[in-house]
């Protein structure tokens, strides 16, 4: 029982991350009609801003140590962080730690720039273009947006833990009785994409600003006849599916150590996820992040190996085949979206 | 239209007249008339470096490309010479190879068996490069291998670890002076046992595809033979990047300890989530929970961060390593560089010098003669200890590092620490061994 | 000639004189240049070049004719390759069975794929085709390569060995892949004039030939009723419904044609290398073809083998450019000039190759919506000035597709 109820946990930590994505992505395809393949990209780049918020907080000054000798033999060269010069060591050392979560809102706007820009500058220009062509460009852009923090930070991963009080686990079983022990940070995870679905779908609901783009998602021209300026919301839509995209970013760096393709590696199954949701559809997205996300979890168990070898490998691809023969549209999506 | 294969561009076999049995290899002598595969004819020679330079290993395929390029300007004379001076063979006299300037061409593997052919064909037929040096994973090594074999030049393998690239898979044309997934389980099994006890469970967690399992199958082999039981070994996809639902299962399955048969990304996101799950904060059957990575490397240990303190592991060579020549190529990369140099690197570099040394003796660049001095030779002076390069499979033998995860680094660099240097005899095997049968070395191919 | 109409026969020509001139086309430098880099002459490449032709050649009569999406027909390629593999370690490295086999193997796995994916249209369609691939790439890279049934050799990629059956195989028969033992595919005869090496290679000639009969075999589809069958679900499917025609035979028919060419291009990737890896099989393969395609102009006759040999261009001569090389070309600048310039191209070339092909992509994409083919249009109605430029419209209009 407390294996099963862990391996739900498991689903829903994997599935919040495939979740807020595919929610980014559906954002960004029901508002613009872009089918964005640099969305993994916009992940990663919110992972690197927890990386570079690191590296900011750890500029050193450096000063020649005779008493000690590097591998060379030459007087070791000591680096000094500037935060623990000014702060002291004990809080110098202590920004450093918590840098994770300070990234969340350095994240925000660098993450809300890069939407911007990336929407005026580029997308704009695809909205009339075949989607075949918008794949491209956007794909094109993710090689080079990853070249780029690749040219920056090296191939390898690098590890971003989370702050030392964060880090250890919990047991979330104690109130009913039952040993469920958890990564505390991955409580946290899955709480934070909680908060922020609920948070996209209250401000789609209950905003008038969200009402204007959820009609302008049912009928753009409709909507820009009422003397609305859509595009003008569309673009900040655009910001906020990269922010949501850079945040889960940001979270997921604790979780394992970013590197620059980690945006390709999400990229597909996000797509997946996005395809068994229904296109447009958010609440699709979401439900299909999380059931993909248990499921995955599942197969991996050794009972599911060892009742069907390999299942581990294929089954959300399995799972896609099976929800697309059975419902043709993914579990919610609607009729004649990009269907042609 | 003249039928010219003797050009330094000649290229592959041309199989001269149709349907005469020309596929049999014909072994040539030294200095005989012209005519093995891209024979060098004017005052240089080129080597092929085939490296990953993009994907997930592009840092380690950099790494190793940083330490060819210092053995070409070692072999030209340029620099401080680096382990020319310490090697223990003297032919090498900083003149280049034979008298010929060395230089080199570059190619990407991607780390795919067919990009990296494709690299590889690249630099033997547009480049006439005399042999092929360099990668990081054992599919590739043992797909450019192949490619090597048929195309008659020499391989040296870089940093590959399956047993197969020297077992079911090894070539007379390839060397590997790497170790091997065998050597790492014989190395690793004593210490484990002394660290940690005879009576210890394990639980493996492998990644799926080749050079996980014979991996996998050498520490269990060597950990079993020491009294450990293997609970469970459960494979995990190569595409894996969070390992939690492999991860949890542990808890309860009454193991307690933990190889991870991973490497690269793998490695790092398997022991990063194993360490967030407080896996080595357990007790289980009355004992500290423990973990164990077979097979580390520096850049590994460097994505890990400070989740390898106290993770036992196994390396071909660590640039902490006193002996001296460890001393004269850490202080030539060093200088160079700025940075000690990984064990990959080290592999990379010393098959480079092992290669040039081989044409000196052989007074050739005929993979034929190559291939006879470089087997059965012993070497000492690369940073290795006494070494044998194995003529019955072209597998080097040399001492195994166990090291482990170092509880207080203090710097970018010594995130290890050496525990034990395991010595040639404890790490040697027959070349019958079952875990390497069923190749079949074949004879070297001059490629003409 | 030979079927086709006056145009047709034009540009047929220019593709039959390209590819037999390619050794020299392709090697326009010295071989001991600086700029002998960029020559692209060499066996392995010009094989691709022609290999991946043929595989994009087959993707375009589906996504260009029809407008179906697959991203997944790298796994036909992979499926070709091992079914050519298996024909040499089982009978004979003749290469003739080997293809024939691929191409069989590749047609019944595109039936089965494409009768249960042409079941949705538009991004479904995209997504189920990506899903099988995945799925036959994740079997082929571990759970088929195990040890009690080792059908494709995993990770290292499947291989012929020295014990293997090769019932068929003889004394007298070369130990590659040849054509009933008068040539092996590595046969290779170099031209020297002057400092240049032209090579002449059986294998790039082999494959050069079946890559023309299947750009003849891909005109005539464009041109016939079927083509414009194709056409017809591409424009308006519901059209055709009310029409009483049923698309799904004809849309089938595309993608099990352009399923047996990825096969053949597999097959000939294994008939030249004799090696098959599972990477051929993953969804970047897959996108690579669909990269092509678009690159070069969709829907266009020649555009897919543009663009198959633009990508390959690139991944093959760009990643071996290395700063030595580059240090080399600015040799002639002073040396603080040298450094700089060194410095601005490093991050484009060696390890930066990706960069500049995603950069170039981009280029192409906002630039050139109709892909290199459009580009070259451009070019021509600049040389020729205005009245010709409306004679060659005419002469490509009948190209694109649309």
């Amino acid at each position: 029982m407390d294996a099963f109820l862990i391996q739900i946990l498991n689903g829903l930590d994997k599935g919040s991350a495939y979740a807020l994505i595919a929610l980014g992505l559906t954002l960004i395809f029901g508002t613009l009609g872009v089918v964005n393949f640099a969305h993994g990209a916009l992940f990663m780049i919110g992972a690197f801003c927890a990386v570079t918020l690191q590296r900011i907080f750890k500029l050193s000054f450096v000063t020649e140590d005779p008493t000690q000798q590097d591998f060379l033999g030459n007087p070791l060269k000591v680096e000094t962080p500037y935060v623990m010069d000014w702060f002291g060591p004990e809080v110098g050392a202590g920004i450093i730690e918590w840098s994770v979560p300070l990234a969340i809102l350095f994240c925000i706007p660098v993450m809300i720039g890069v939407g911007f820009a990336m929407e005026r500058g580029l997308i704009k220009h695809f909205y009339k273009r075949p989607h075949a062509d918008q794949i491209l460009v956007t794909f094109g852009l993710a090689i080079v947006l990853q070249e780029i923090i690749k040219y920056f930070f090296g191939a390898n991963p690098i590890p971003t833990p989370a702050p030392a009080s964060l880090n250890g686990v919990v047991n979330l079983g104690a109130i009913i009785g039952m040993d469920i022990v958890y990564p505390l940070w991955r409580v946290i995870y899955f709480c934070f994409s909680a908060l922020i679905i609920g948070g996209i779908f209250a401000f789609l609901q209950f905003t008038t600003f969200g009402m204007v783009v959820r009609a302008g998602m049912a009928d753009r021209e409709t909507v820009g006849l009422l003397g609305i300026n859509i595009d003008r919301k569309f673009t900040i839509m655009f910001g906020i599916a990269a922010a949501v995209a850079g945040l889960a970013g940001v979270m997921y760096t604790p979780i394992n150590p970013p590197n620059y393709h980690m945006g390709m590696d999400f990229l597909v199954l996000s797509f997946v996820v996005v395809v068994v949701g229904g296109m447009g559809s958010l609440p699709g997205a979401v439900l299909a992040g999380f059931l993909l996300g248990i499921l995955e979890s599942f197969a991996s168990t050794t009972w599911a190996t060892t009742t069907i070898p390999g299942i581990n490998q294929v089954i959300i691809y399995l799972v896609a085949i099976i929800v697309l023969l059975t419902r043709p549209r993914g579990l919610l999506g609607r009729k004649g979206v990009m269907e042609d | 239209m003249s039928k010219s294969n003797l050009t330094r561009r000649g290229l592959l076999k041309t199989s001269a007249v149709a349907g005469a049995g020309v596929a049999l290899p014909t072994i040539f002598t030294a200095s005989s008339a012209a005519a093995y595969m891209n024979e060098p004819t004017g005052g240089s020679v080129t080597l092929g470096f085939n490296v990953p330079q993009t994907g997930p290993y592009a840092d380690e395929g950099n790494d190793e490309l940083l330490a060819q390029k210092l053995a070409v300007e070692h072999l030209n004379g340029e620099g401080d010479g680096g382990c020319l001076k310490t090697f223990t063979s003297n032919a090498l006299q900083g003149n280049g190879i034979l008298g010929k300037k060395v230089e080199f061409v570059t190619g990407d593997t991607q780390t795919k068996s067919d990009a990296a052919r494709a690299s590889a064909k690249s630099m033997i037929e547009k480049d006439g490069a005399i042999m092929i040096n360099g990668g990081s994973s054992s599919g590739v090594a043992i797909a450019v291998q192949g490619l090597c074999q048929e195309a008659g030049v020499i391989f040296m393998a870089g940093l590959t670890h399956s047993n197969d690239t020297t077992g079911k898979d090894k070539k007379a044309n390839g060397f590997r002076h790497f170790f091997n997934g065998y050597m790492s389980g014989a190395a690793l099994a004593p210490v484990l046992e002394k660290e940690y006890g005879k009576d210890r469970r394990a639980y493996h967690l492998t990644a799926d595809y080749t050079w996980g399992w014979t991996q996998q199958e050498s520490i269990a082999a060597a950990t079993e033979a020491v009294g450990w039981e293997t609970v469970n070994n459960v494979l995990t996809p190569l595409a894996s990047t969070d390992f939690s639902s492999y991860i949890t299962p542990v808890l309860n399955s009454g193991a307690d300890v933990l190889v991870l048969n991973h490497y690269g990304g793998n490695m790092v996101n398997s022991l990063t989530n194993a360490i967030q799950f407080g896996l080595l904060d357990k007790e289980v059957n009355g004992k500290d929970f423990k973990i164990v990575v077979p097979l580390y490397s520096e850049l590994m240990a460097a994505g890990a961060g400070a989740n390898i303190k106290g993770v036992f592991g196994s390396m071909n060579w660590n640039w902490q390593l006193q002996d001296e020549g460890t001393k004269a190529f850490v202080q030539s990369f060093g200088e160079k560089y700025g940075k000690p140099p990984s064990n990959s690197a080290q592999t990379c570099y010393a098959q480079t010098l092992l290669y040039a040394d081989a044409c000196e003796r052989a007074g050739t660049f005929n993979p034929c003669g190559v291939s006879e001095a470089l087997e059965g030779f012993e070497f000492d002076g690369l940073g290795n200890g006494p070494t044998l390069y194995r003529a019955d499979d072209h597998q080097c033998f040399k001492d195994v590092l166990v090291v482990k995860g170092a509880e207080n680094p203090t710097n970018a660099y010594d995130t290890l620490e050496i525990v034990e240097i395991t010595p040639r005899a404890q790490v040697e095997y027959a070349p019958d061994h079952p875990m390497f049968a069923g190749g079949d070395l074949g004879t070297c191919n001059p490629g003409a | 000639m030979l079927g086709l109409n006056k145009q047709d026969t034009t540009l047929f020509l220019i593709v039959v004189a390209l590819t037999a001139l390619a050794p020299f086309i392709l090697n326009p430098f010295p071989t001991e240049s600086a700029m002998a880099q960029f020559n692209a002459g060499y066996p392995d490449l010009m094989q691709r070049f022609v290999i991946f032709g043929i595989f994009a050649i087959g993707f375009n009569i589906l996504f260009g004719l029809t407008g179906y999406l697959s991203f997944g027909h790298a796994a036909f390629l992979g499926v070709g390759s091992y079914a050519a593999v298996w024909m040499f370690k089982l009978f004979s490295y003749n290469v003739f069975p080997a293809i024939f086999l691929s191409v069989v193997i590749a047609g019944l796995f595109s039936l089965l794929i494409g009768y249960i994916s042409l079941r949705r249209s538009g991004i479904y369609f995209s997504i189920l085709t990506l899903a099988f691939a995945q799925m036959s790439f994740a079997l082929a890279y571990s759970v088929l390569s195990n040890p009690k049934f080792n059908l494709t050799n995993g990770e290292t990629g499947l291989q012929v060995y020295t014990d293997d059956l090769q019932m068929f195989h003889g004394d007298h028969l070369p130990d590659l892949p040849h054509i009933f033992g008068l040539l092996t595919m590595r046969d290779n005869f170099v031209l020297t004039v002057g400092g240049w090496d032209f090579n002449f290679n059986v294998g790039y000639y082999f494959c050069a030939l079946i890559m023309l009969l299947a750009f003849y075999f891909s005109v005539r589809i464009f041109r016939s009723p079927f083509g414009t069958m194709l056409r017809a679900v591409k424009s308006n499917q519901t059209r055709m419904y009310y029409t009483g025609l049923n698309a799904r035979p004809y849309t089938l028919a595309a993608f099990v044609i352009s399923g047996m060419y990825a096969g053949l291009a597999g097959g000939l990737m294994a008939a030249v290398d004799p090696l098959a890896g599972a990477e051929r099989m993953q969804w970047t393969a897959s996108g690579e073809v669909v990269l092509m395609t678009i690159l070069g102009g969709a829907g266009t006759l020649i555009g897919p083998i543009l663009g198959a040999g633009f990508i390959k261009y690139f991944e093959n001569i760009f990643s071996k450019i290395n700063d030595t090389v580059l240090h080399s070309w600015f040799s002639f600048l002073p040396d603080g000039m040298e450094d700089f310039m060194v410095a601005i191209v490093h991050p484009f070339i060696g390890k930066g190759w990706h960069l500049t092909l995603g950069l170039l992509f981009m280029m192409v994409v906002i630039f050139l919506p109709g892909g290199l083919v459009e580009g070259g249009q451009r070019i021509m109605r600049l040389f020729r000035g205005k009245k010709a430029a409306k004679e060659a419209d005419e002469a490509t209009q009948s190209t694109p597709a649309e």
